[in-house]
């Protein structure tokens, strides 16, 4: 923690897109087996910047413009990590994976598994993810939930550009499937302005993220919220907003959800008694339920409140009122922790 | 072959489609000027705008009833005007407000207009699996409506669009399958992302009869889908067309196209399939005046559209926890299923 702490203090800062290049442009560097594949990531550098400028460095061979046919280019990074490449492909939108799932959850998740550890499956698929900019219900979902559910893939989700850059590099170089799920309104694009916080100091070496290693990204006494992505910063500034009636909110970032630092929370929890998760997911049989099963399953007895602040279960709305609704914002994560210590 | 009178219906739905493209990028760049924020302004959320695939729609659903089914993709509104659409309701709907087609749930890319069987969907090729189904439920309750999926060039490597021309082709479906090729998937040139860049080729592949149409006229394109559709409607099965349109805008509202060389744009915005119409209606001694009363029509059709739209209020918040199901489970706890619900034991 204390080499991240000081890493941290660099002058230099990035947008998280910028720190995601950044850790392909070295990895691929130094390693002739990593490539790029995706839709629009070559002259465009991906609709989200992910791939920005790499092109120009690498060329079309390692940064490949596939055509729309994510069963054949997702199915493909399979096979070709399991011949020693690391792919790393791209789902433009998190929401496209019913269109290539069979190659992700059948194939990359499990053919490790099924081979009896004789086949390994290097690659990294990365994804954009999430919503409000009222994009409706087929382009604004995170799915966190899904992939972290299905057993077999590792799950990465960044909330700042130093976390991107060495949770990227870690992915890239481990051995397994990694799901690197990068949430669009972090990415400092400039059509889709980000919120203050995820530009943050990124150090210009190289330098590789643990998973399963959550990050407390505000500490404090009353109250713990344990969220992930976009919900960092939110989470962050209701926190700050309640310091003022004297409420000291810790705050946990996950940053993985496979492996899950559950220790981290329930060291928390054993500190606060009150836990409010916030996910950008849907509610139900999801990510909430399962950081409150497992704080319950550890802590128990130190538990004294919980809340959990989810997307409802309904498509995501196109309307800015009803999107604005369903989406927790920061006054809603306010009210929840305010909720968890309503006995005080 | 098409009638005096049925080209200049067909002149004033495309001069209506068009401009109802130019209308939207001008209500939608409101409030994103001089930065671009998706998040600002009158329209939410992405907009695909078709300026330049209108011959594609009005060439095609010229031929089509109400009781035809029609799929479109994520630039739907040409079709969607050419299908008959409420366009008002449509309008509403794209602008986000409590009285268009879906109460603002959809959006531009997800509208269902039931009256006239249209629907969209955001997912590349999705639309296709749906418009085979249409034709499916034609058969068999021995109909002679016709389903046409719309789809465009990038989509034809996507295995949902693949699979489809098997199925209808294999049961011998009342389906069209429509490419629209504007050249440009996003970024990708369709030379750059296959090598069998003639959609006609595809369905050779599948035993269907396809044709190309190579000039981006409506003329030309009506003639080749009255004898698709007229096909399908006569029971001898599925076939495919496909038609050479221009993208005359970005991908989206925002994309700057830094991908795509000018001559390229200058070609799209010089080969206009609406002049090319004009020029034809001229030849039929279709005076000035009676084109200006055409294209008035139309554009005032539009501007009431979207002044009505945008007086419409916008919907409650709370309407975002209806119409998951449409039959919504019981709220009430204490209501089992009864006998009578399950089916009984008797």
């Amino acid at each position: 923690m204390a080499q991240q702490e000081e890493h941290r203090q660099t002058d230099r800062s990035l947008t998280m897109s910028r720190a995601m290049v950044e850790a392909i442009a070295h990895e691929m560097r130094e390693d002739d087996a990593v490539f790029y594949m995706g839709e629009d990531v070559a002259d465009y550098g991906g609709i989200f910047d992910s791939t920005e400028g790499l092109l120009d460095e690498f060329g079309p061979d390692r940064i490949m413009d596939v055509p729309i046919s994510e069963t054949a280019y997702i199915g493909a990074a399979v096979g070709a990590a399991q011949e020693g490449m690391r792919p790393i492909a791209e789902l433009m939108f998190v929401d496209f994976f019913g269109v290539g799932m069979d190659q992700i959850y059948n194939q990359m998740a499990k053919n490790t598994y099924m081979s009896g550890g004789a086949v390994s499956v290097p690659m990294v698929l990365t994804a954009a993810v999430g919503g409000t900019y009222n994009d409706a219900a087929q382009h604004s979902q995170t799915l966190y939930g899904t992939f972290a559910h299905l057993p077999g893939m590792k799950v990465v989700v960044p909330s700042t550009a130093y976390d991107a850059k060495g949770l990227l590099h870690t992915a890239i170089r481990d051995d397994d499937p990694v799901v690197y799920m990068f949430h669009k309104r972090l990415m400092g694009i400039g059509w889709l302005p980000a919120p203050d916080g995820p530009k943050t100091g990124v150090p210009e070496e190289a330098y590789t993220i643990p998973f399963g290693r959550a990050d407390i990204k505000r500490e404090g006494a009353d109250v713990t919220v344990v969220t992930l992505g976009l919900h960092v910063h939110r989470a962050l500034a209701a926190a700050d907003s309640l310091a003022d009636d004297g409420i000291d909110t810790e705050v946990i970032d996950l940053r993985t959800l496979v492996p899950l630092d559950i220790e981290t929370i329930c060291e928390s929890v054993a500190k606060t008694g009150r836990l409010v998760v916030v996910d950008e997911d849907y509610r139900s049989y999801g990510l909430t339920g399962e950081i409150i099963a497992g704080v319950a399953e550890a802590e128990l007895a130190a538990l004294d409140a919980v809340e959990r602040v989810a997307l409802p279960d309904v498509p995501i709305p196109y309307a800015r009122p009803m999107e604005d609704e369903v989406v927790p914002d920061t006054d809603d994560i306010t009210a929840a922790i305010r909720r968890v210590r309503s006995d005080e | 072959m098409l009638g005096v009178t049925e080209l200049q219906d067909m002149y004033e739905t495309m001069v209506m489609a068009r401009y109802y493209e130019e209308r939207l990028q001008e209500e939608y760049l409101e409030g994103k000027q001089p930065a671009f924020d998706i998040s600002a302004g009158p329209i939410p959320g992405e907009l695909h705008l078709a300026a330049g695939h209108e011959a594609s729609g009005v060439g095609v659903c010229h031929h089509l009833r109400a009781e035809d089914t029609v799929t479109a993709p994520h630039r739907p509104h040409h079709i969607a005007i050419a299908k008959g659409i409420d366009l008002k309701a449509m309008t509403a709907e794209i602008f986000g407000r409590e009285t268009g087609l879906s109460g603002g749930k959809g959006g531009h890319m997800h509208l269902f207009d039931p009256n006239v069987n249209f629907a969209c969907s955001g997912i590349i090729a999705e639309g296709c699996p749906p418009a085979v189904g249409a034709g499916l439920a034609a058969k068999k309750r021995n109909t002679d409506s016709v389903a046409v999926a719309f789809l465009g060039e990038g989509a034809i490597d996507q295995g949902a669009f693949l699979e489809s021309l098997n199925l209808a082709s294999v049961q011998n479906l009342p389906v069209v399958f429509v490419i629209e090729d504007n050249d440009w998937a996003i970024s990708m040139p369709k030379e750059r992302v296959t090598d069998v860049t003639n959609g006609v080729q595809r369905a050779a592949g599948f035993d269907l009869p396809g044709t190309r149409v190579d000039a981006d006229d409506v003329v030309a394109i009506s003639d080749a889908a009255t004898d698709a559709i007229g096909r399908a409607r006569d029971g001898n099965g599925p076939s495919l067309l496909e038609v050479q349109v221009h993208r005359r805008m970005g991908h989206f509202m925002g994309d700057a196209e830094g991908y795509r060389p000018d001559a390229d744009k200058d070609a799209a915005t010089r080969r206009d399939s609406i002049e090319r119409l004009e020029t034809k209606l001229r030849a039929n001694d279709i005076d000035d005046e009676t084109l200006d009363e055409l294209r008035s029509r139309a554009r005032e059709r539009v501007d009431d559209a979207i002044e009505w739209a945008k007086e419409q209020p916008e919907p409650e918040p709370s309407a975002a926890y209806e119409d998951v199901f449409s039959s919504p489970p019981s709220e009430d706890p204490e209501r089992a299923p009864s006998v009578a619900d399950t089916g009984g034991e008797d």
